[in-house]
């Protein structure tokens, strides 16, 4: 590191300069960045939710205009990324979920498949609730 | 950032992450899609205000805005640190995320506060 100081009793360390790029090296190490992005889909998506809240609280028409700017072509690609992004994230959160959760029953270890399992199931039951709700409005 | 503090930020990063991966899937599809391009037909109106105006869907909706805005905020701070190396600036970053998350929380608080029905 250049602001790295060095005292004549302090050994100089050998440390290689890493690439800003390091992650393309290797297909799981750009597994890993994209799954760290996937905040910022998430970030953007909860904002966007914000927005549509805001709007059908000012009224009929303040709502309207935001559903006609989601129409536009901008929105709807950063949804589709968004969407595309929101879904590793959950494959790779439930599939993580085993690793970070370990239940004991009887003294015994759960299978990993069952708390993966667990989630997914969970992940299905929920959506379509959410699902049911606002199509029956 | 504080020491004491961290085990807290971990859970919200956490709970954020959960409540992320098990209802932002179907809500973005419906809320960002499918509703606005007419994929299937979007609730009027007048019946999706009053659901909001429900004590009980306006907290459902601040733990969907505000959890999620603290998971971002916890995993963004370390891509920053990791993917563009900015390990110095740790102090300014950690700052910035938790902060846009607290502000993104305070809003959504105060727009769901005001939107009983």
């Amino acid at each position: 590191m250049s602001t790295a100081r060095y005292t004549p009793y302090h050994p100089r360390w050998y440390r290689r300069r890493v690439s800003v790029w390091w992650w393309l090296q290797s297909r799981s190490y750009t597994g890993f960045v994209l799954r760290e992005l996937t905040s910022v889909a998430v970030a953007y998506f909860a904002l966007v939710l914000l927005w549509q809240i805001r709007a059908l609280g000012q009224g009929p028409e303040a709502y309207a205009r935001v559903i006609a700017r989601l129409r536009s072509p901008l929105f709807v690609v950063l949804d589709l990324l968004a969407l595309a992004f929101v879904l590793f994230h959950s494959i790779t959160w439930f599939n993580l979920a085993p690793k970070a959760m370990v239940v004991r029953l009887r003294g015994k270890r759960l299978p990993d498949v069952l708390i993966a399992g667990a989630n997914y199931a969970a992940w299905v039951v929920l959506s379509a609730a959410v699902a049911a709700i606002l199509l029956s409005r | 950032m504080g020491r004491p503090l961290t085990p807290f930020l971990w859970l919200l990063f956490s709970a954020g992450g959960t409540v992320a991966a098990l209802l932002f899937p179907i809500h973005l599809f419906l809320n960002g899609l499918a509703f606005p391009l007419g994929w299937l037909s979007a609730p009027a109106y007048d019946p999706l205000r009053s659901l909001v105006g429900h004590p009980l869907t306006r907290l459902y909706l601040f733990v969907l805005v505000s959890l999620p805005l603290f998971h971002w905020a916890h995993r963004f701070r370390y891509t920053l640190y990791d993917g563009l190396q900015l390990k110095h600036l740790t102090m300014l970053i950690a700052v910035l995320c938790y902060g846009a998350a607290v502000v993104g929380s305070l809003a959504a608080a105060y727009t769901l506060w005001n939107m009983s029905s």
